[in-house]
């Protein structure tokens, strides 16, 4: 048993969650991409986070398990002189919510502090603990 | 005489790991923090450390070195502790089955970790105190 994994377990957390504020940006970077590679609009994306068990129960850090896209239905909006418009003069805009996406930012941007304060904590810990019979 | 040193510090250096186990239970709470279902676990403390001073770390099942002569000296190694971890009944449930409720874990947190150090210390004076024992006059 060591304490080094306390620094795999938030530092875990930490990649997972600043991948989750990657896809903030991009999601928010791209708010009215009307046109993405595959020609259609682009669809928010969300990460999926699963525990990653390592140790006898169970107790682990946290990865991320999958990029899913909000399938919920794209904005329509009317502007019939857009060249992506149809025939009834509607563009397919993107779903991404602002609202959603600033609520997710700073929740991790939050959990990300947490973290960061976690791995300090135990830094420090783990020097104090070397100067056992010192002095 | 060796045995009376290690004795010494035993119970120290028990609350120690314990202690350094339950940081690694809460620094996992803290990192999944935002995993659905994950439920957050906490050990009690002074059960486990009572546990372990009654039957020390082995649980009595360590593996032992085989003694093919009366002479041979028999040595027992410790295996990990067996520990229980408990969950913790949450009063705030949220929707994604995650119980982690972040204010009382870094309270948690931030009581087990000057508990830690309050062992370091605590240790750090015993052996000054075995030190200054063994100073010749």
């Amino acid at each position: 048993m060591s304490m080094f994994s306390v620094f795999d377990i938030s530092g875990s957390a930490m990649s997972a969650q600043s991948q989750r504020m990657n896809a903030t940006a991009s999601n928010l970077a791209n708010a009215d991409s009307v046109a993405g590679p595959n020609g259609e609009a682009y669809r928010a994306k969300q990460v999926m986070f699963e525990t990653q068990a390592q140790g006898r129960h169970g107790v682990g850090g946290v990865r991320v398990s999958e990029v899913v896209e909000d399938q919920s239905p794209l904005r329509m909006e009317y502007r019939p002189e857009h060249p992506l418009a149809d025939e009834q003069g509607y563009v397919q805009m993107p779903n991404v919510e602002p609202v959603h996406e600033m609520v997710n930012m700073i929740s991790a941007s939050r959990s990300y502090q947490a973290n960061v304060e976690v791995m300090n904590t135990s830094k420090q810990m783990m020097l104090k603990t070397l100067t056992i019979g010192e002095g | 005489m060796i045995d009376k040193l290690s004795g010494a510090l035993n119970f120290h250096q028990e609350a120690l790991n314990l202690r350094a186990e339950r940081h690694e239970v809460l620094a996992a709470n803290i990192a999944n923090a935002d995993t659905p279902n994950y439920k957050a676990r906490d050990m009690d403390f002074s059960r486990e450390l009572s546990k372990v001073m009654e039957s020390g770390r082995s649980g009595g099942q360590g593996l032992s070195l085989a003694t093919t002569s009366a002479r041979h000296i028999p040595a027992q190694a410790s295996a990990p502790a067996t520990q229980e971890l408990l969950y913790r009944v949450p009063d705030q449930p949220s929707l994604d089955g995650n119980t982690v409720d972040m204010d009382r874990e870094r309270t948690q947190f931030a009581d087990n970790a000057v508990r830690y150090q309050a062992a370091l210390t605590m240790i750090n004076s015993r052996i000054q105190g075995l030190k200054s024992a063994m100073q010749p006059e």
